[in-house]
């Protein structure tokens, strides 16, 4: 055994900070534990410690193992039928009515209305969505995720992440740029003007050329991004450029001129393009860890701008919501929190992939989004989201956090006995349907998703 | 009114930029703000939030827009340029924070020690997780219950670890204080005791009296008790022995149950090491009576002290203690010398229910000494100042307001030492220029104040 008295000690500090900070002021190594009781549910859960651990291996285990791969852009319709069969909306977050729904959201839902061509015009459109003439679902009911509103209609081309590893895949719309864009509830005839560029110029483009080079591995380029100062939630210009870069040869065969010039030019002027394959890329991960008995994971988190809802392992499809919060940010000039629409989008999959805020530490330069600001503060964010989860993914190492990967397998019990909720790095939408992106900045999970979750994984069995 | 200001060749990230027209827009009287590089699509945003002058408008890519709208611009521009001299990141604490042992150890992975102070249900859980991590623990908190301090101990010993505590308050390790401790230079005196404040008076008079201390081990109040039979105090003798640097040992306790006294003395004489043993108020021959005789003990060398001739008074010791076993030592004394009084333990739970503690708050004292000066019983006040890491930035003061106005003399002692961050000669004389009578230890003190009475 160590003995104590062989020199200086080094400590950890478990309860007053002042004792730790008088340490400090004497040389002495220390680190602080911020103590808190642990929750109710720890000791009515200590007799399935065992099983649930043995789950949660397993689901880490697939989610380590994942091999994504973008494979192809096709029509929505086509990838999911149940979009053909009858008028359906799929949108961000768990589910809602029309009624409940923000802003942002039953805009883009008239847009998509326009778009499909179920209504001539937008008052036409919002009257047909509040008589019940379409239906809704969330994106994650049928393979599918969409940042912010996260519309999804049948004639929209869509991403196609292929997971390996296990077989299965996921989908994301394509990005359409920053400001007047559907997914910020923009619907007017320049939204959707572009929209129809995506599906009849873009996207068979972008498939041709997936097509044509077999598919680009995202695992290795994800690790590029990182070490590049993305961590794929608020910043993809690295892996965005990697995208192009490997792309752009196989585009330069799949047409020539204006066309090829345009696409070229989309992808380029749009910082966040990859934003939307990072999400089907980290949907493709997660699902398969979904429905495995006595799992205390998380295998989604998700916001539609009312609630924010959150799906764990073990129980299925089931969602555990609350009221989503407004995101703390920075603002655009001539925009402030007085414009910001809550929280939306489902992005949040990032951090549930362990990445975004997770990987916070791989890059600064969105630190200062979070408050103060700086370096250290991005470490101690990653550092903080650490503790929430069960593992970290080492194909993804951060380098200033000495290569440790990203932090992976949020674990519902640990985010309840600490009392600190995953943070998520967010785009702020305007309020108003249609003005776009007003600003960026740091969303928290509700904390009574995850108790709702661990009592209902409690009173199972 | 608008106005614009371009600074040529300026880059700063966007995230830089939003943080500073956030606090100039915080301002009063300021509409709007914003800072932007002069790219076209700034420049039309700019335009959009009305923020454009024609001074922006020839602006390059490679020049800052600072645009403020507000009744007067000056202010906010005069803040922008005072914020972009800056540097952009704030000092952030020092202090490395976590929120589970796991990820503390993640980051200090060498780290031998818990020193844990999380309430008393919840302590002996703790001090267990880092035990069998491998760390050895001291248990600050108090109410843990006593079967669970056997049980630590017990399973601390089957592995070679130490358990500090439950309701440990001091320990100084390789001269590192932990809690509450004194700055005590380091030297080749091993004390392990049983109370807090006994340590911190013993290891402050040690230095006083130029020595200095290998490593103080607090093992908690409840040690030599009969149910745990000094199984924290063996170890940590066990320790100590071991220890090269430390050449004398010192026990300090309340008088043990005889089994668990006799246990602990016939393993102190089997001590390869010179052994000075002080259980408070037990009269075997060759123990130290009080802290002082303890330490000079230890030293070999007697504190140099002559009482003041002080006049007799009427009436009986008052004494209003923040520590523990110093108020049990002054009781102590003033009966052995039959002198009428009683000494008041201010850190005991009666007081202390959902208070600080007195040591940190010596205001809890001072409702105590107004009675005591209006008490026509009371002829003299006698006190305790307890310096060190923990305790209040200045409690001879608090002391000195209290008895501002007071007719009756007043004995005080200072624990602590010069390089307490109170200073000990600072706070003794702030206390001597009040009219307060300072001895150089609690037991001289309380000699001092039984001489007035009696």
């Amino acid at each position: 055994m160590p003995s104590l008295l062989g020199g200086p000690p080094r400590v950890v500090n478990i309860g007053l900070a002042g004792f730790a900070r008088d340490l400090a002021a004497n040389g002495v190594p220390v680190v602080q534990v911020d103590w808190r009781p642990p929750s109710k549910f720890a000791s009515l859960l200590a007799p399935r410690v065992a099983a649930i651990e043995r789950a949660n291996d397993e689901a880490l285990a697939r989610i380590l193992a994942a091999d994504p791969w973008l494979v192809g852009v096709r029509r929505a319709g086509e990838l999911v039928p149940a979009l053909e069969g009858e008028r359906l909306i799929l949108h961000a977050g768990p589910p809602l009515a029309w009624v409940r729904m923000c802003g942002p959201l039953r805009g883009a839902v008239c847009g998509a209305i326009v778009y499909e061509s179920w209504a001539p015009d937008l008052a036409e459109a919002e009257q047909l969505a509040e008589r019940g003439g379409v239906r809704f679902a969330p994106n994650h009911h049928h393979g599918c995720v969409g940042p912010m509103t996260g519309i999804t209609t049948r004639s929209q081309p869509l991403l196609v992440v292929e997971n390996r590893s296990r077989g299965n895949r996921a989908l994301c719309a394509i990005n359409e740029g920053l400001g007047k864009v559907m997914r910020f509830g923009g619907n007017d005839a320049e939204v959707l003007a572009r929209l129809a560029w995506l599906r009849d110029g873009l996207a068979p483009l972008l498939d041709a050329a997936l097509r044509a080079c077999g598919g680009i591995a995202l695992n290795p380029l994800i690790a590029r991004g990182l070490a590049m100062g993305d961590e794929m939630h608020q910043r993809n210009v690295a892996c965005t450029s990697l995208l192009l870069r490997t792309l752009a040869p196989h585009l330069a065969r799949a047409a020539t001129g204006p066309p090829l010039a345009r696409a070229l030019e989309f992808i380029a002027a749009n910082d966040q393009f990859f934003l939307n394959v990072a999400m089907a890329m980290a949907k493709s991960m997660l699902d398969p860890a979904q429905a495995i008995a006595d799992c205390t994971l998380v295998t989604a988190m998700a916001r539609n701008g009312t609630d924010f809802g959150i799906r764990v392992s073990a129980l299925g499809e089931r969602w555990f919501t609350a009221p989503v919060e407004m995101p703390r940010g920075l603002y655009f000039p001539g925009y402030g929190p007085a414009d910001a629409n809550p929280d939306i989008g489902d992005s949040a999959i990032l951090e549930t992939a362990g990445l975004g805020a997770f990987a916070m530490a791989a890059a600064p330069a969105v630190a200062g989004f979070v408050g103060a600001g700086g370096f250290s503060e991005a470490l101690a964010y990653s550092r903080a989201m650490s503790e929430l989860t069960v593992a970290r993914n080492a194909r993804w190492p951060i380098p200033a956090l000495e290569f440790a990967g990203t932090p992976t397998g949020i674990d519902i019990r640990r985010v309840v006995d600490i009392g600190v909720t995953p943070a998520i790095n967010t785009g702020i939408a305007h309020r108003r349907a249609g003005v776009g992106q007003v600003g960026a900045g740091v969303a928290r999970a509700p904390l009574g998703c995850f108790e709702q979750a661990l009592a209902a994984f409690a009173d199972a069995r | 009114m608008l106005a614009n200001r371009v600074e040529r060749g300026r880059y700063l990230d966007s995230v830089a930029l939003m943080r500073i027209a956030r606090r100039l827009g915080e301002l009063p009287g300021v509409e709007a703000a914003a800072l932007m590089i002069g790219t076209p699509s700034n420049k039309a945003l700019l335009a959009d939030a009305r923020l454009l002058s024609a001074e922006g408008e020839a602006s390059e890519p490679n020049d800052l827009v600072i645009a403020v709208r507000a009744a007067d611009p000056g202010p906010a521009l005069e803040l922008a340029s005072r914020l972009l001299a800056e540097p952009a990141v704030e000092q952030a604490e020092r202090l490395r924070r976590t929120r589970t042992l796991e990820a503390g150890l993640a980051l200090e992975p060498q780290a031998n020690l818990a020193l844990i102070s999380v309430p008393g249900d919840f302590a002996a859980a703790e001090a267990r997780k880092a035990l069998e991590r491998g760390l050895h623990a001291m248990v600050f908190s108090d109410n843990v219950p006593l079967e669970d301090e056997v049980a630590l101990k017990r399973y601390a010993a089957a592995r070679g670890l130490l358990v500090m505590g439950p309701d440990c308050g001091t320990a100084l390790i390789g001269g590192a204080p932990l809690a509450f401790a004194n700055a005590v230079p380091r030297g080749d005196i091993g004390i392990v005791s049983a109370s807090g404040t006994g340590l911190q008076e013993v290891s402050c008079l040690i230095a006083r009296l130029g020595g200095g201390v290998s490593h103080g081990i607090g093992v908690g109040g409840r040690d030599l008790d009969e149910r745990v039979g000094a199984l924290g105090m063996l170890a940590a003798l066990d320790a100590l022995e071991a220890d090269g640097l430390t050449r004398t040992l010192v026990l300090i306790s309340k008088p043990p149950a005889p089994r668990v006294a006799r246990e602990v003395l016939e393993r102190a004489r089997r001590s390869a090491k010179r052994t000075v043993v002080c259980f408070l108020g037990a009269e075997e021959a060759g123990i130290a009576r009080t802290l002082t005789q303890a330490a000079e003990m230890a030293i070999g060398r007697k504190l140099d002290y002559t009482p003041p001739a002080l006049p007799k008074v009427r009436g009986a010791v008052r004494g209003l203690y923040c520590g523990g076993t110093l108020a049990a030592e002054a009781a102590l004394i003033l009966r052995n010398a039959g002198a009428p009084g009683e000494c008041v333990d201010l850190g005991d739970h009666r007081y202390t229910r959902s208070r600080p503690h007195p040591m940190i708050e010596p205001e809890l004292r001072n409702e105590h000494i107004a009675r005591a000066i209006a008490d026509a019983a009371v002829g003299v006040l006698l006190f305790d100042v307890v310096l060190g890491y923990g305790a209040h930035a200045d409690p001879a003061g608090v002391l000195i307001a209290a008895l501002k106005g007071a007719q009756k003399p007043a004995i005080a002692s200072v624990t602590g030492t010069e390089q307490d961050p109170q200073r000990w000669s600072l706070q003794a004389a702030a206390l001597r220029a009040a009219g307060v009578h300072v001895a150089p230890s609690n037991a001289h003190a309380a000699v001092l104040a039984a001489s007035v009475v009696s």
